[in-house]
């Protein structure tokens, strides 16, 4: 008999606290409030569904508790009522389902007028990288490592010279620009994440992942890695700045271009560098004849 | 009964005398069920395997996923090979020849059947290791490309498999110079073909996977 | 042919010495026993990593030793024991072995002697798995997933020895696992004694059996994974290694593809939530139809969804990985298939909730536990379809959310329907009867303690505090508040470890002390209850297997009027 009150006590009391709860989503800023919309209508449909068969489970204990005399109803099945909510069920589903498609459908088609950034992971920080007046990102690997050349850049590739290089700096973003933004890792799986974005995307060496938005509020927000990538992982933070396009213009001319790297660098780093490159494409480590 | 019927069987209406036929009318022996199940396993090991082989020699380029696997270089396929797959099919063969006798009667011929199938399935593992050390003589090292490392992999679970198989097959001929285990002895036998048949057959498409790639 | 009857007839092995009975011994009973101790066992060392986590995030500091690394081998190996060591060894080494075969009507499983071995292999793993505290570096702290390349590379605690006494063990326990779930599925499908048929056989096989089938399916991928892993650390190859710059070195790997690693991982890793949640589904419907004096309704559609189910659940592994960097076009596929599977699990809550309505409902403390299973449950499922939904997952990835959900779906309903099982089933394994109060107490605490640990995770998960942080740090969009929950969580998770002690003591006195217990006190119809012996002995069944009439559900049957008939009752 307690139990059947706890039940129902332990319902209201969820719901309570969700109505009371100081923690719910950050405040958006970004383009993503189909992906909340989304959050929204799975909650209801849960929630309603939480309630109401949980209320029903309350119920059945208080009323089919065990008195003396009491009976149970003898019935094997009710194909029926088993069609009836499995159907119901289906619809709950599909109610939950199309909106969470639709947004999903938003999230793998980047628009075409979206802008480039790089993100770069290593333990356990953050660097970015523009493409810089051409619009493209000059080829990259960490097979091009070297001290000077931290992002890895392909010193052959002529699209990478413009490339602007923001090494463990802040990441500026103009607002309202869509972004898409392209990930590569150095060593190990990360994640870039900003909660106010909503998106995120895991950073996996060898590969280069994406994800796109538009970031629609001005403002600082904090990048954290959301896949365990080592000790450091909680404190692989870094900052990303959304302003106005003239803010942000006049802070992209501040940055260095790689071409500024190779032409700062001494013969002796610049031939390292250069020397990445010949390996790549001369031999390879494949001990095979 | 199919399984469909069985499982659609409405039982709280039908207390009685259901299902009480002789259990050999519908319940195979125990360790035929258990070799069966054991090929689920298996099938689902050399699967995965394979996948993993298709999807890091590159096949997910095409799905987006940006390693272009330039870095695989396939493996030769050397005559040993071929050798060694004939002597895995005689192999199979032989034990097939034992089942048969075992089905007729014939406890002598699948005796010498067995004991062939089961040496010549020894020659293969024998043949197997030789072609390892032949590799490694040629520098083709575990570590030195995906698809030397998958060859050995590959090669290796398979091994093992008909390792274990030949273990069976001894404690089987162990069985018929005891005249009371026969009929454990003929089972064996029986199970051992279908073994072998099994794995000559996963063998067959392990070579087929290397040489198509 | 050897057949049923003949292995009736076959003499048992029957050791003398007391060794022999208890140590090596090849009943399934004392088996089950076996690995049901080795499992707790091992799962209270998991239980005393979880509460040193829940410290150092409650009252950051508070013990000293605990840093970042070691946070990180607590929350893996905590993750991995629970999972693989406590869960799977416990329902089907434990429940599997001790229910199957006196529920289907066998006298063992029919290979003895490979079970004996399955459960020697597994403490082999265990005690591998220990060890790996204490090798050079300490335990892998890579998470239970343990994704290359951080598990293998500096930076991640244990990456050198640690990582390879998880691998190994894992590898060991595998085989365990295989020589274990070929028992108990050839078991099911061979050895029911006359009249057992499919549709007869009670809840509880029809989940151990489907789970085992799934288990012999989806291991070999994590053992798969596991040794190419190994040959990646020890032997130099580039299975999942590309080439990476870590800590000022380039490596030797060229290529490798970690994204392979993950498909092989969760190839594995969904279908164990099922290997864990099936158990404890079918057993759960035979506690409450017990419990609640009612057949379990709706039978047969319980069956199917069981198979169904378990069938679906190879084709959705790659819900956890929607932000991986995989193919993003593959969301669609696993979030339709993933929420298709929410369908059939959907109606076996429905079909508990109507085996509840208008039974004749005795609050006992199994059946306490099994209607909070229900709650949890519902709970936990469907906090699952917002993960699920693919857009609504991207926000709520590697959040607290996901903390909360997974304990809820399969640590506390698992645990909960464990815990019910054996206050259910103790009188018939040790012929005794634990005490109620301390039952009571145990559930109380057990049940309210872990809503009120999870449920305040799904909101800081879903403000998006990310999980397997060793420290939140300032963080602007984290509120202070969060600390005070964080706090209120770990005084709640201790409360609930404390709580337990309830059982362990209630268990132990009971078993030398309790009153002598009824050979069947709930007035259960299925076969285990209708052993000859209590507890029953090896062999189980006496001279003469039983023979099965009906159904194992037929409870308060209004022609004739009778509360229960046992399953082997021949119609009148």
């Amino acid at each position: 008999m307690p139990l059947a009150i706890v039940i129902a006590a332990l319902v209201v009391g969820s719901v309570l606290f969700h109505l009371v709860s100081p923690w719910w989503q950050t405040p958006i800023a970004s383009n993503w409030a189909s992906i909340d919309s989304a959050l929204d209508v799975t909650l209801w449909i849960c929630g309603l569904a939480f309630v109401v068969l949980n209320l029903f489970l309350a119920n059945a204990v208080w009323r089919y508790r065990h008195r003396p005399g009491h009976k149970a109803h003898y019935e094997p099945e009710n194909a029926a009522l088993e069609k009836r909510l499995t159907f119901w069920t289906g619809i709950g589903i599909i109610g939950m389902l199309a909106p969470g498609l639709a947004a999903w459908d938003k999230y793998v088609t980047v628009p075409e007028d979206a802008a480039l950034v790089e993100a770069v992971g290593q333990q356990w920080q953050w660097s970015f990288r523009y493409p810089g007046p051409d619009g493209v990102l000059g080829a990259a690997g960490v097979m091009h490592i070297t001290p000077e050349n931290t992002l890895g850049l392909d010193p052959t590739d002529p699209f990478g010279r413009d490339d602007i290089l923001v090494e463990a700096g802040d990441m500026h973003l103009p607002v309202d620009q869509p972004v898409k933004m392209v990930l590569r890792s150095k060593d190990v799986l990360h994640d870039f994440y900003v909660p106010e974005f909503r998106a995120k995307m895991d950073l996996v060496p060898g590969i280069v992942t994406y994800f796109w938005m538009t970031p629609t509020v001005a403002g600082d927000f904090e990048i954290l890695c959301a896949e365990l990538c080592g000790v450091g992982h909680h404190e692989m933070r870094g900052k990303v700045v959304v302003e106005d396009r003239a803010a942000f213009d006049a802070w992209q001319a501040e940055q260095i271009t790689f071409g500024e790297v190779l032409a700062q660098a001494s013969p002796a780093s610049r031939y390292a560098m250069f020397a990445t490159a010949d390996v790549c494409i001369g031999t390879s480590n494949w001990s095979n004849p | 009964m199919s399984i469909f019927s069985r499982l659609s069987e409405k039982s709280w209406e039908t207390p009685g005398n259901q299902g009480m036929a002789d259990p050999e009318d519908y319940r195979p022996d125990a360790v035929t069920v258990g070799v069966y199940v054991y090929f689920g396993v298996a099938t689902i090991i050399f699967t995965l395997m394979a996948a993993a082989y298709l999807v890091r020699q590159g096949m997910d380029t095409l799905m987006d996923h940006g390693i272009d696997g330039s870095d695989w270089a396939a493996m030769p396929e050397p005559l040993l090979l071929w050798i060694n797959t004939g002597i895995l099919a005689v192999s199979s063969l032989a034990f097939e020849l034992a089942r048969i006798s075992a089905r007729s009667g014939a406890a002598g011929r699948m005796e010498t059947m067995t004991k062939l199938g089961g040496l010549l399935g020894l020659a293969f593992l024998v043949g197997q290791l030789i072609l390892w050390r032949q590799f490694q003589a040629q520098g083709y090292f575990m570590a030195a490309n995906p698809a030397n490392a998958f060859f050995y992999l590959l090669s290796a679970a398979h091994g093992l498999h008909l390792a274990g198989g030949l273990y069976a097959c001894g404690r089987t001929v162990g069985l018929m110079a005891n005249g009371a285990e026969e009929a454990r002895a003929r089972r064996n036998v029986r199970l051992c073909a279908i073994y072998w048949h099994f794995f000559l057959v996963v063998w067959a498409l392990l070579v087929a996977l290397l040489v198509a790639t | 042919m050897a057949t049923t009857l003949a292995d009736d007839l076959r003499p048992l092995h029957h050791p003398k010495t007391w060794i022999g009975k208890y140590v090596w011994s090849q009943d399934h009973k004392v088996i089950a026993v076996q690995y049901g101790v080795t499992a707790v066992g091992i799962g209270l060392v998991a239980l005393v990593l979880s509460v040193l986590m829940r410290l150092q995030l409650g009252f950051p500091g508070s013990v000293p030793w605990i840093q970042p690394e070691n946070y990180l081998q607590l929350v893996s190996m905590h993750g991995m024991i629970m999972v693989v060591y406590l869960l799977t060894a416990l329902l089907l080494g434990g429940f599997g072995n001790y229910l199957i075969p006196l529920m289907v009507g066998a006298r063992d499983m029919v290979f003895p002697y490979v079970n004996m071995l399955s459960y020697w292999v597994y403490l082999l793993s265990v005690i591998v798995l220990v060890a790996g505290f204490f090798v050079p570096g300490g335990a892998t702290g890579a998470g239970w997933t343990l994704y290359p390349p951080q598990a293998i590379t500096e930076g991640t605690p244990g990456y050198s020895w640690g990582i390879v006494s998880m691998l190994v063990s894992l590898a060991i326990f595998i085989i365990a696992f295989t020589m274990g779930g070929l028992n108990y599925v050839t078991t099911v499908l061979q050895a029911r004694c006359k009249g057992m048929t499919l549709m007869r056989m009670p809840l509880s096989v029809w989940g151990i059996f489907t789970a085992s089938i799934m288990g012999l399916l989806a291991f070999p991928a994590l053992f798969v994974a596991a040794i190419m892993m190994l040959l990646d650390h020890l032997a130099g190859t580039s299975f999942f290694m590309p080439t990476l710059f870590s800590f000022g070195q380039t490596t030797d790997t060229v290529g490798g593809n970690p994204i392979l690693f993950q498909h092989l991982f969760w190839f594995f890793g969904h279908p164990e939530v099922y290997i864990v949640a099936l158990p404890a589904f079918g057993i759960v419907s035979d506690l409450i139809s017990v419990h609640a004096r009612r057949n379990i309704f709706g039978y047969r559609m319980m069956v199917w969804a069981i198979v169904i189910i378990g069938g679906l659940s190879f084709l959705v592994w790659a819900h956890h990985m929607y932000v991986s960097g995989m193919n993003p076009y593959f969301g669609f596929f696993f979030a339709i298939s993933t929420l298709v599977i929410a369908i059939p699990t959907a109606i076996k809550v429905y079909n508990w909730l109507l085996t509840l309505w208008r039974g004749d409902i005795h609050l006992r403390v199994p059946m306490l536990f099994a209607i909070a299973f229900i709650f949890t449950f519902i709970h936990g499922g469907l906090t699952g379809l917002f993960l699920g939904n693919v857009s609504v997952d991207v926000p709520l990835s590697d959040t607290y959310f996901v903390v909360g959900h997974f304990h809820m779906v399969m640590g506390v309903s698992p645990v909960l329907v464990i815990f019910g099982a054996i206050y259910h089933w103790y009188p018939k394994m040790t012929g005794r009867m634990w005490n109620k109060t301390l039952g009571q107490m145990h559930f109380w605490f057990t049940f309210l303690g872990t809503y009120a640990i999870y449920m305040p995770m799904h909101y800081i998960g879903i403000l998006g505090v990310p999980r397997r942080y060793f420290a939140l740090g300032e963080t602007a969009f984290i509120p202070d508040s969060v600390a005070i929950a964080n706090a209120g969580i770990t005084i709640a998770a201790i409360v609930v470890f404390l709580a337990q002690g309830l059982f362990f003591i209630n268990m132990i006195w009971s078993l030398f002390r309790g009153p002598k217990a009824d050979p069947n006190p709930w007035g259960a119809a299925s076969l285990e209850w209708q052993t000859p012996d209590t507890p029953p002995v090896h062999g189980n069944w006496g001279p003469k297997l039983p023979t099965v009439y009906r159904w194992a559900y037929d409870y308060s049957v209004p022609r004739p009027e009778r509360d229960f008939i046992p399953q082997n009752e021949p119609p009148a």
